[in-house]
């Protein structure tokens, strides 16, 4: 059955049981692979994308059940991958695999919006939930303050 | 050499058509030589505007050669790295040389040849400048990207020579001289990778990524327990389910032998294959199956456990080095020290689970697969589909992680099978669940160790029994220890001995095969002795190392280098006075503990800082390592990465394990297996010590020492042994 979702700011219609996971939709319906699959039961956060502005697990989340609110990828961050965190984690040279950075940058750049100058504390208390395999969290620490400091600079 | 490695040699050189175990029989300054011809014109192509494309051959899986492998072709052809553009080569080993990501063994070996051929590109460019201006090619020179004549001022870009260069002979390899060290511009310096603007966007470059028009969706449900098989199965009911298009009963092809290889061949199971993932997944958890366990059933973490402590208290049953008289020693010293050790079999748990797209078509199969080892799994799906390899194309796709889960190769089998059998281009994608329960484990391992000191606190004997798995010589991968495990050849009287169970589970190798165990064991035993002998560890371990070393009787064939004593005493060094070792104050509840070892020919030493709570919570608080691996950091930033991965793993596998209960793994999910986090992640500080060796990897040989220092450091903090891994068994947990 149809179901209306507004991905990057697009209005897109699936054809989906409502309670398909987010991120299958996102991944095999609207070819939008940024988001990954890690564990699907909501504790790596490979998964993580933005709803209303929030982090939240798109493998334990009802396509359903976000109709209507304001799904971000890491496609829609900003394309050009212009964000203050995009740029930063490249800078850095935060990854290693990557798998994990498209949840790891959309974490932080919520956690930049709402707190524009984490301290390292608060860092790894908003980033706890995303886990990486390989191993970059200081360089993570690195790169969300590096971002803080862009940010800062651009205002 | 670790016997593991050199397994996963022999292996390799099948792939390498011999290429490998070559390098392997002689020292690394002579082995190059046994490299298949390699030519500029296979890695380098310049187009007219100056652009470089430079081929990048080995799989990437986060280790960064994409990046290190072709800075070493720019460097030599002195090219300008901004203008560099690298592009993966698909599997071709009789061109690119060996395409394999595994031993910590892309930058030995592709250190001196893939320089030449940069080298060589570069000789051409210089000869095309030399013909076009009528001047002598001594008289011409290069500067990042463009040829100089400076007698006449004349100078021309890459890009306006490509043409002229192409036409010209590449010189003889090993002719070509190589840049002085002092005029890098390249290596050394800090290159970003070069997928990075593609992984900060989500741009589709993995594996599970791919889409191929026309493709379908597979997964596979397998017996729970290893081995067994599908006894009868309701296909018919779920075929009817959303968007299944396919459900395929797999016989298998899994090898009946004893000790069970690491490739054993296909898994027996029940493919369901969908529109989407999701609904492969949704119909595939719908199948009802009757299972015949087999004989695995009976196999239990317990039961093993039980069995090993009776095989330590029996007679040892292989010796696999023996000198001086080790009785006698233990008689005669002052001090006994004796203890036994364990640790238990790990996952690897890469954050992309195991898959592989195929499509095979009239007669011909192409993969996009992100295995580490992709010439063996050529070899392997070529052979499951019944068609010569010459009919098979696989390209090497960026994988979310390796750590040597993907030295395997099953998925890649699977999915040829599958395309093949279904008709259609699939994508397998294993579930998490798949991952963990059908892994090929890092073997588990049990050891009874005893030693003497003299009056004086010097280890007069040492012996060690390790319990371990498979039969007589063969061992399953990664469950082998080599006879010249440390401090084999160090002490006076020495014994290591092994006695096999038999084991119905397979197992692999796991970064640092067999050795991220072990350095954990005989690394805290020797901080036991030194602690019994009131000696500070790092003057204990000095003087073993200052020992004049027993050789073996017969130099082992295939050898790696052997231990340079001075390399890892330089590191150990480093590490203590970097870490203020000495200086150190003894305080409750707080402790340093510090650890040193060689392998994968890497020289790491490392120091952990812990506090340990009244509830025996360990927060790391601080690490330092002290590493050589030659005369250069090729990509320092990438290099310093990849030992915060090494360090960071070595931490998880502390509080990880998989257990059997009824043949089953009882782990099935990352909440059950846990990596370490943000918060619990220390203050990493890493040091090189540079010396004139050739360079050689990172993968690898952070990761060994990383453990004992912790367990040295939880004793030091509270007098209390870390005996048994997961740190839970030992009565710790990481706060």
């Amino acid at each position: 059955m149809p179901l209306k979702l507004i991905v990057n700011k697009e209005e897109k219609t699936v054809d989906v049981a409502p309670d398909t996971p987010l991120l299958w939709v996102l991944r095999d319906h609207l070819n939008l692979k940024g988001a990954k699959y890690g564990c699907g039961i909501g504790v790596c956060g490979a998964c993580t994308v933005l709803v209303d502005g929030r982090p939240v697990r798109s493998c334990m989340t009802h396509a359903g059940s976000v109709a209507g609110q304001q799904i971000t990828t890491i496609e829609g961050l900003s394309p050009e991958g212009q964000h203050a965190v995009q740029k930063a984690w490249e800078e850095v040279d935060v990854a290693q695999c990557g798998y994990c950075q498209s949840g790891q940058i959309l974490a932080a750049a919520a956690l930049l919006n709402r707190n524009p100058h984490p301290t390292d504390a608060e860092i790894d208390a908003a980033m706890n939930g995303n886990l990486c395999r390989c191993g970059t969290y200081p360089r993570i620490r690195e790169a969300i303050h590096h971002a803080a400091g862009a940010t800062a600079e651009q205002k | 050499m670790k016997i593991s490695r050199r397994c996963f040699l022999q292996m390799t050189a099948v792939a390498g058509g011999g290429f490998m175990l070559g390098l392997y029989d002689r020292p690394w300054a002579r082995a190059q030589g046994a490299a298949p011809q390699l030519t500029p014109d296979t890695f380098i192509r310049i187009a007219p505007d100056g652009m470089v494309t430079i081929m990048a051959r080995g799989p990437e899986i986060g280790q960064g050669v994409r990046t290190m492998l072709p800075m070493l072709i720019a460097e030599e052809l002195d090219a300008d790295w901004n203008k560099v553009h690298v592009e993966q080569a698909d599997l071709d080993e009789a061109k690119y040389g060996p395409q394999f990501a595994g031993g910590s063994m892309s930058t030995p070996i592709g250190w001196e040849p893939l320089r030449r051929v940069g080298a060589a590109g570069r000789l051409m460019l210089l000869a095309a400048a030399a013909e076009q201006w009528r001047v002598p090619v001594g008289e011409c020179s290069t500067d990042a990207g463009k040829v100089i004549h400076a007698g006449s001022g004349k100078s021309a870009g890459y890009g306006e020579l490509a043409d002229r260069a192409a036409k010209i002979a590449p010189p003889k390899m090993s002719d070509v001289k190589l840049k002085d060290p002092k005029t890098y511009r390249i290596i050394g310096k800090s290159q970003r990778g070069v997928d990075n603007h593609a992984i900060v966007t989500g741009k589709p470059i993995f594996g599970i990524d791919i889409e191929l028009p026309g493709m379908l969706h597979a997964v596979i449900q397998k017996c729970p327990v290893y081995g067994g098989k599908v006894k009868s199965a309701d296909l018919e009911a779920v075929k009817t389910m959303p968007g299944v298009r396919h459900v395929l009963a797999i016989d298998g092809t899994l090898s009946t032998a004893v000790v069970v290889p690491n490739e054993p061949g296909m898994e027996p199971g029940i493919a369901v294959i969908a529109d989407t993932w999701w609904q492969a997944q949704q119909a595939r958890k719908a199948l009802k199956v009757e299972w015949d366990f087999g004989p695995g059933k009976a196999q239990s973490s317990d039961g093993l456990a039980k069995k090993a402590a009776e095989l330590l208290k029996a007679k040892p049953e292989n010796t696999m080095r023996s000198y001086g008289d080790v009785d006698n020693g233990l008689k005669s010293s002052a001090k006994i020290v004796e203890a036994t050790y364990s640790y238990p079999f790990l996952a690897h748990g890469t954050l992309e689970p195991m898959g592989t797209a195929a499509s095979f078509k009239d007669g011909k199969l192409e993969m996009w697969t992100t295995s580490q080892t992709p010439g063996e799994g050529h070899a392997l799906a070529a052979k499951a589909v019944g068609i010569a390899p010459g009919a098979v194309t696989v390209h090497l796709i960026r994988a979310g992680g390796g750590f040597g889960r993907r030295l395997m190769n099953d998925y890649m089998v699977e999915a040829a099978w599958l395309s093949m059998h279904a008709g259609v281009p699939i994508k397998l994608l294993w579930s998490r669940e798949d991952d963990f329960t059908h892994d090929a484990y890092r073997a588990a391992g049990y050891h009874g160790l005893k030693a003497g000191l003299d009056a004086d606190g010097k280890v007069v004997a040492w012996r060690q029994h390790l319990i371990t798995f498979g039969e007589g010589d063969d061992y399953p991968a990664g469950a082998e220890i080599d006879k010249l495990e440390f401090p084999s050849g160090r002490v006076p009287a020495y014994a290591l001995y092994t006695s096999q169970m038999p084991l119905r589970l397979r197992t692999g190798w796991l970064r640092a095969p067999s050795v991220n165990a072990i350095c954990f064991v005989c690394q805290s035993f020797i901080d036991e002795l030194a602690a019994a002998a009131g000696r500070d560890p790092v003057d204990f371990q000095l003087e073993l190392l200052s020992a004049t070393p027993v050789l073996l009787d017969k130099p082992e064939q295939g050898g790696d280098a052997p231990l340079n004593a001075d390399r890892l005493k330089g590191v150990l060094e480093m590490v203590a006075e970097k870490s203020g070792w000495r200086d150190r104050k003894k305080s409750p509840g707080r402790g340093m503990g510090i650890s040193a070892y060689f392998c994968h020919m890497g020289y790491f030493a490392e120091v952990a800082d812990v506090s340990v709570d009244a509830q025996n919570r360990v927060t790391i608080n601080h690490v330092w390592a002290a590493g050589d691996v030659g005369s250069h950091i090729i990509n320092p930033r990438a290099a310093e990465n990849m030992c915060y991965g090494g360090i960071i793993e070595g931490l998880s596998h502390m509080q990880q394990e998989i257990t059997l209960v009824e043949g089953q793994v009882q782990q099935t999910n990352y909440h059950r297996h846990p990596m370490l986090r943000m918060q619990q992640t220390p203050k990493i500080e890493i040091y090189w010590r540079l010396t004139d060796n050739p360079p050689t990897g990172l993968g690898e040989p952070t990761l060994p020492p990383l453990l004992p220092a912790v367990g040295n450091a939880i004793f030091a903090a509270t007098g209390k042994r870390v005996r048994i891994l997961p740190l839970a068994k030992s009565g710790f947990s990481f706060a």
